[in-house]
């Protein structure tokens, strides 16, 4: 049986239709009602409020934290100050991803670290001879993601910290209904939004209060359906879907390393040694193999194909998570690449997809074509290449002066 | 002012309304100097938002969204200018013995509810759905369509009886069929074909008299319920949302848009006269004597004050002149807006959760007493309300924990003299819609901070809308698609050479569709290239 997240209790009275699912070891609601529209509405027009706490957490704590950190993941460890977080990777030998996750650096010497899959053995494999001690807190804190342009004044209510300068990916301790938290200016939604982790003892006082305080905001408990949808919009990659673990597979083919997952940005070839640097470095200067873009399908071609069945345009209102080849041409040949989740978007009124391509297929403005299944039959239709995010508001990452 | 020099452009539109801004839209996105010029302050003519009231925001006429045309929000990238369409997926009819009627964004859960009224209607509910969508489905073509005049098509307008002539043939017997019941039939006849339970077919019938001096006993109403059904969103067919912003954020994104492609929009700049030389439109007088010229004037006004009141009647055939003066405008609506302290409470919900849409039309009787209570004038003392409180899923609506009510009412007269001067109507008319909500939401009187009351007159007077009709004129069958607005006339152009029409009045129109102006833009660059 699945654990039951310190907040279930709440959850479960507000989950109607009983959607759950299995995350990491946890009961997961899927949407709250069984449509998942308003949920999606909630996290782009007001706020939402997600059960995160089946995510791994880690503290690392001790004289040689950083050090360890800065062995292990792809990220400038030393460069994250107080009060900040990172989003990083973090590789194998092979530079080959293993996980993502966030990073943040809660104080002088101690960490928390984030992630999608159980990773307290690598910690310590890189651990040997580093004076630190790794906890694996995971069942220990609640975490919450409050994401959507209300999410800020919602939260501000409950919380002295003054969240309004509180840059993104920034956290801050502070009190929320009395209860210890921390607040990190963090999500997986490409929206204004925060993450707030509690201990499980605080837990159900921390949901009360925000679910009370939300009822002026329009808040919105929201699951997993929803935030697909939003996080392919913020062109933010899940794993097992967009790219898989190297540590979950041993099929060369399917791992990845981070430049070919558009994730280069977080390699940072220049400092100390770390796990999988010189294999990266090699693949800095060869080239990645694969790159990762976004698509935006023209609909008006796929129109046609359902009018050639007298059916009118049908688009996929939840995301599908399943690899489709793509085409340089629309004769369905070679494929140069796969698209690996998709969604209707219906705040930018375009069909997007992540995808991954050969290089030479990357640059935005590409037309190239995606493999589309109507009514049993497949076709190439066309679609533009264009750079990830696909949405990307300005208050993401705006503070208030 | 001369002729020369900044006050010459191409196109001129005038009216800053969703149309006229479309049309404006199209002129510019093809290269055309564009001025629009609104009489009003504010952009949008009924599709509009306006903050009367500190911190409320209103969506002061038009209030939802579904028939504007896809075609437009993807060529003018609309949702990159900020239109942001949120579905209405549940709506909610108190009863008046106290039960309810309620659908949900679920099938399942709009079956069970259905359940509790009958188990044949539960059968029947998703069949009548199929056969809206059907309707829609089989109607969109025409909605793209330029209409011909089929007494002198010419080449085009053959092609075009053509397609309409193997679209009908496509769409085969039964559907054909249908189709033409539902141009022809009383909604409440139609539906009594499909439905036994009163309350589903009053939440169904109230589609067929919004805007509509008709009663729902009345032949041709089952269009109008068709044409409240053959929306989409995000291809979604029948569905209606409500955009971020009210309605106004619709013409704030068109304009926007607009502004992008170069066109330029100025507000308080009411036009006075088409100015016409030799038979040919050159430009526009404004009421301060300003003059802007153009080799093409577009009109986004009703027919009425396009024909009657922005050319002199010597311009035009006196066929058209008589047509115009029959057109039916017979505003029969008005308008409630509240802000309001707290949500209300309807005694007939048990439920908490807020509801999106609440219908005041608990039975068919009900709506057809509404209708018979205005049909030798006033309003309705119980009249029908098609409500919605926005603020419960747009923050940008009212403060937090406020709350805006936006209640479209329906019957109210043009001028209703038995209850005195103006201001005196919209109070009694206003009146009788609170006494009336209250009956049905008891707190409503003492959460209410400000309210605004639209008559027919007063839409009229401040939104341009001749008599208050919000479609830009009834519609029925005598006044759609080859006779929009008169026949012969239909095609956009008007008998005044660089003289275009492009308002609700000309086909698609009723409702924000953006369809007449694009098929009127589209028109013109044709005309001139």
């Amino acid at each position: 049986m699945p654990r039951k997240s310190p907040f279930h209790a709440r959850t479960t009275e507000l989950c109607t239709s009983q959607n759950w699912q299995e995350w990491s070891g946890y009961f997961s609601a899927d949407s709250y009602a069984l449509d998942h529209m308003r949920e999606y509405n909630a996290v782009r027009t007001t706020a939402a409020l997600f059960d995160v706490t089946p995510l791994f957490k880690y503290h690392v704590r001790g004289r040689d934290a950083g050090r360890l950190l800065d062995r292990v993941v792809t990220r400038d460890v030393p460069k994250c100050r107080e009060g900040q977080v990172v989003y990083t990777t973090w590789c194998d030998d092979d530079g080959k991803i293993i996980d993502d996750g966030t990073l943040a650096r809660i104080g002088e010497d101690a960490y928390r670290l984030t992630a999608a899959m159980p990773t307290i053995d690598w910690l310590q494999d890189n651990a040997l001879g580093l004076e630190v001690e790794i906890d694996d807190v995971t069942h220990d804190f609640g975490g919450l993601a409050l994401q959507g342009p209300t999410s800020r004044d919602l939260l501000q209510q409950l919380t002295g910290a003054d969240l309004g300068r509180l840059p993104y990916f920034h956290l801050v301790e502070d009190e929320l209904a009395g209860s210890p938290v921390r607040i990190s200016r963090t999500g997986y939604t490409g929206d204004l939004g925060f993450e707030i982790f509690v201990e499980t003892m605080y837990a159900e006082q921390v949901w009360d209060a925000i679910v009370d305080t939300g009822r002026d905001y329009n808040l919105q408990p929201a699951g997993n359906v929803a935030l697909d949808v939003v996080r392919i919009e913020a062109g933010l990659l899940l794993i097992d879907v967009d790219f898989v673990s190297s540590a979950h597979t041993i099929f060369e083919v399917q791992k990845s390393t981070p430049y070919e997952l558009g994730l280069g940005w977080t390699v940072k070839l220049g400092k100390d040694s770390f796990v999988g640097r010189d294999a990266l470095r090699e693949e800095k200067t060869r080239g990645p193999k694969w790159a990762t873009v976004g698509l935006v399908v023209d609909i008006l071609a796929l129109e046609k194909i359902y009018a050639d069945y007298s059916m009118p345009l049908h688009l996929p209102y939840t995301s599908w998570n399943c690899a489709v080849p793509v085409y340089a041409h629309e004769e369905p040949r070679d494929p140069i690449g796969k698209a690996t989740s998709g969604t209707w978007s219906p705040i930018l009124k375009q069909y997007v997809v992540i995808a991954r391509v050969d290089p030479r297929h990357a640059k935005p403005g590409s037309r190239i074509f995606l493999e589309e299944t109507v009514e049993g039959r497949r076709y190439p239709v066309p679609a533009e290449v264009v750079k990830l995010p696909f949405f990307d508001p300005a208050r993401k990452k705006e503070t208030l002066s | 002012m001369t002729a020369a020099g900044t006050n010459r452009y191409d196109a001129i539109v005038i009216g800053g309304g969703h149309n006229g801004l479309t049309c404006a839209a199209y002129l510019a996105k093809a290269g055309r100097k564009t001025l629009v010029l609104e009489r009003r302050h504010v952009l949008g003519g009924a599709a509009v938002t306006e903050e009367l009231y500190p911190g409320f925001r209103y969506t002061v006429c038009s209030y939802v969204v579904s028939l504007l045309r896809p075609e437009v929000i993807r060529e003018l990238e609309l949702a990159k200018h900020g239109l942001h369409l949120l579905p209405l997926q549940s709506s909610f009819a108190p009863m008046e013995n106290g039960d309810h009627f309620a659908t949900y964004p679920d099938e399942a859960s709009t079956r069970e509810e259905i359940l509790r009224h009958s188990k044949r209607d539960a059968d029947i509910f998703p069949k009548f759905e199929q056969l809206m969508y059907q309707m829609a489905y089989a109607v969109k073509p025409i909605l793209g369509m330029v209409p011909p005049n089929p007494a002198s098509p010419g080449l085009r307008g053959l092609g075009t009886l053509r397609d309409l002539g193997k679209h009908i043939q496509s769409l085969g017997q039964d559907t054909f069929h249908d189709l033409t019941k539902i141009m022809t039939m009383s909604v409440s006849d139609l539906l009594d074909e499909w439905f036994e339970t009163d309350i589903i077919k009053a939440l169904f019938g109230l589609n067929g008299i919004i805007g509509t001096k008709l009663g729902p006993k009345s032949p041709g109403t089952a269009y109008v319920l068709l044409h409240h059904y053959m929306g989409e969103l995000d291809g979604a067919f029948t569905a209606w949302g409500w955009q971020r912003g009210g309605t106004g954020g619709v013409s704030e994104a068109i304009a926007s848009a607009a502004c992008s492609y170069g066109a330029e929009i100025r507000t308080e700049a009411p036009v006075a006269q088409v100015i016409v030389k030799n038979g040919r439109a050159v430009g526009v007088a404004l009421e301060n004597g300003d003059e802007f010229h153009a080799n093409t004037i577009v009109s986004g006004c009703d027919p009425h004050v396009t024909f009657r009141k922005l050319v002199e009647e010597k311009e035009l055939p006196e066929d058209l002149v008589h047509a115009i003066d029959r057109f039916k405008f017979r505003g029969s609506s008005g308008k409630v807006n509240l802000a309001l302290d707290a949500l209300p409470k309807f005694t007939a919900m048990s439920d908490t959760s807020p509801v999106q849409m609440v219908e005041i039309c608990p039975s068919m009787d009900y709506l057809e007493h509404a209708y018979d209570d205005s049909s030798y004038g006033g309003f309705s003392k119980r009249p029908y309300m098609d409500i919605i409180v926005p603020s419960t899923i747009d923050p940008t609506m009212a403060p937090p924990g406020k709350h805006v009510m936006s209640i479209f009412v329906q019957y109210a007269s043009y001028d209703m003299p038995e209850y005195g001067n103006k201001d005196q109507q919209r109070d009694a008319f206003g009146n009788a819609v609170i006494d009336t909500l209250t009956e049905f939401a008891p707190n409503l009187k003492d959460i209410i901070l400000h309210k605004q009351v639209l008559t027919p007159w007063d839409i009229e007077q401040q939104m341009g809308l001749t008599e208050g009709n919000i479609f830009h004129g009834e519609l029925t069958l005598d006044q759609l698609f080859f006779f929009r607005p008169a026949p012969g006339y239909a095609d956009f152009r008007t008998p005044i050479r660089n003289y275009y029409q492009c308002g609700s009045g000309t086909h698609p129109g009723g409702g924000i569709t953006s369809g007449p102006g694009r098929l009127a833009a589209l028109e013109i660059l044709r005309d001139r290239n």
